[in-house]
């Protein structure tokens, strides 16, 4: 005897729930597998445990850098075997030195004192909160991670510049050329690049996963530049950014950089 | 019906099975050595226990899946360790793990895969020790 439509719909249903509730069950076990395991792994004896943060922001007091330092830039481009071709147009840069209306150009801040006007500022990727590089990106080769950061998957990376079309503060740099024959040093703990790919500052995220500060920040004598979780009001960056008046590059444009200029 | 010019033909498309089939029949009953793996570098020699990240096996067959793995793990989702199947703890690193022990990359990676006959890309970025400026 056929079942009529209202038993048709009674065991559709029901099979229905029996199909989704133990593939539901697995998924749910697999995740807390997956959390176990991954909290054992990073707990290992004797290896610092990773500097972690809610939200990384940079702030940077252009006042305190002596004339032509360049500690900073030297210190990252050693550290993450930044080449230098030796030529402006080729330029690879993950942290440098700009002239003020190239950090924050128009008429945004006109009455800036003759000494803030006149500094050279570090600039690097401002990590923002709402980076236009990631949403253009077609192969999600760089992406926003949960704890603020944008970073670059570089085998993901096809060369397209489209993120270099869309960051509006040219943090970003393409190797035109084979980059090996170009680097001073090789820093064997830090891969190089390839022809074809784009690179950035990545808030030294490899050092932060063993627990030490950013290669810039470390390099900085004079404090110019402070790292830190901007969600802590205990962090080292908060109590400095409480009590000066930051102003941050671009902010109109909705990006919602993370890197605070005190001038 | 009437084949003009039979004998050229014939003889042309005798010679196109030859050519086409070349890659079939040359070789063929000539064995090619299997590459000869050296895992005599002195890191390997310092381990008691001669095992590799997982069992030998395993890393055979699928070292690049392993590596593809630790490679998601790392950049996308900053982990930084691996737990094998025996509980213990490596660092995922190519330059940083693979290559302490495998020190001799031309004689143990570069050999097989030119056996196999495959190109990986990973050291256009990934560093050997010494062998760049």
């Amino acid at each position: 005897m056929a079942p009529n439509r209202r038993e048709f719909l009674l065991i559709a249903g029901l099979a229905a729930i029996g199909v989704a509730c133990p593939s539901l069950a697995r998924v749910l076990f697999a995740q807390a597998d997956a959390a176990t395991l991954s909290t054992a792994a990073e707990t290992v004896s004797g290896i610092t445990p990773a500097l972690k943060a809610k939200r990384w922001a940079m702030a940077v007091s252009p006042g305190k850098c002596p004339n032509d330092c360049r500690a900073c830039i030297d210190a990252c481009h050693l550290t993450h075997n930044v080449p230098d071709f030796g030529n402006p147009k080729d330029e690879i840069q993950w942290i440098g030195l700009q002239p003020f209306e190239r950090v924050f150009p128009g008429d945004a801040y006109p009455q800036m004192p003759e000494a803030a006007r006149e500094r050279k500022l570090p600039v690097l990727c401002n990590h923002c909160d709402n980076p236009p590089c990631v949403r253009v990106c077609p192969t999600q080769a760089t992406f926003k991670r949960a704890d603020g950061i944008v970073m670059m998957d570089y085998h993901r990376c096809i060369g397209c510049r489209f993120c270099m079309a869309a960051c509006p503060y040219g943090a970003r740099s393409m190797n035109w050329r084979d980059p090996r024959p170009f680097i001073r040093k090789i820093n064997n703990d830090y891969p190089t690049r390839t022809k074809g790919v784009v690179e950035k500052c990545t808030f030294c995220e490899e050092r932060l996963r063993k627990g030490i500060l950013p290669a810039c920040v470390m390099a900085c004598e004079e404090k110019a530049l402070v790292f830190g979780d901007i969600d802590d009001p205990r962090s080292e960056i908060r109590l400095l950014l409480d009590k000066e008046l930051p102003i941050r590059r671009r902010v109109d444009l909705g990006t919602k950089p993370q890197a605070y200029y005190i001038l | 019906m009437k084949l003009y010019d039979a004998g050229k033909i014939i003889a042309g498309i005798v010679i196109f099975l030859i050519l086409i089939t070349f890659p079939l029949w040359y070789g063929k009953g000539k064995a090619v050595a299997p590459p000869n793996l050296e895992l005599d570098t002195p890191a390997i020699q310092q381990l008691t226990d001669k095992r590799c990240v997982e069992d030998t096996a395993f890393m055979r067959a699928n070292h690049m899946k392993l590596l593809a793995t630790w490679r998601d793990d790392v950049v996308r989702d900053g982990k930084r360790f691996y737990t094998a199947a025996d509980g213990r703890t490596v660092e995922m690193s190519l330059t940083g793990s693979c290559l302490k022990c495998h020190s001799n990359k031309d004689r143990f990676c570069d050999r097989c895969h030119d056996y196999a006959g495959v190109k990986p890309t990973c050291w256009n970025c990934h560093i050997v020790p010494g062998e760049v400026k």
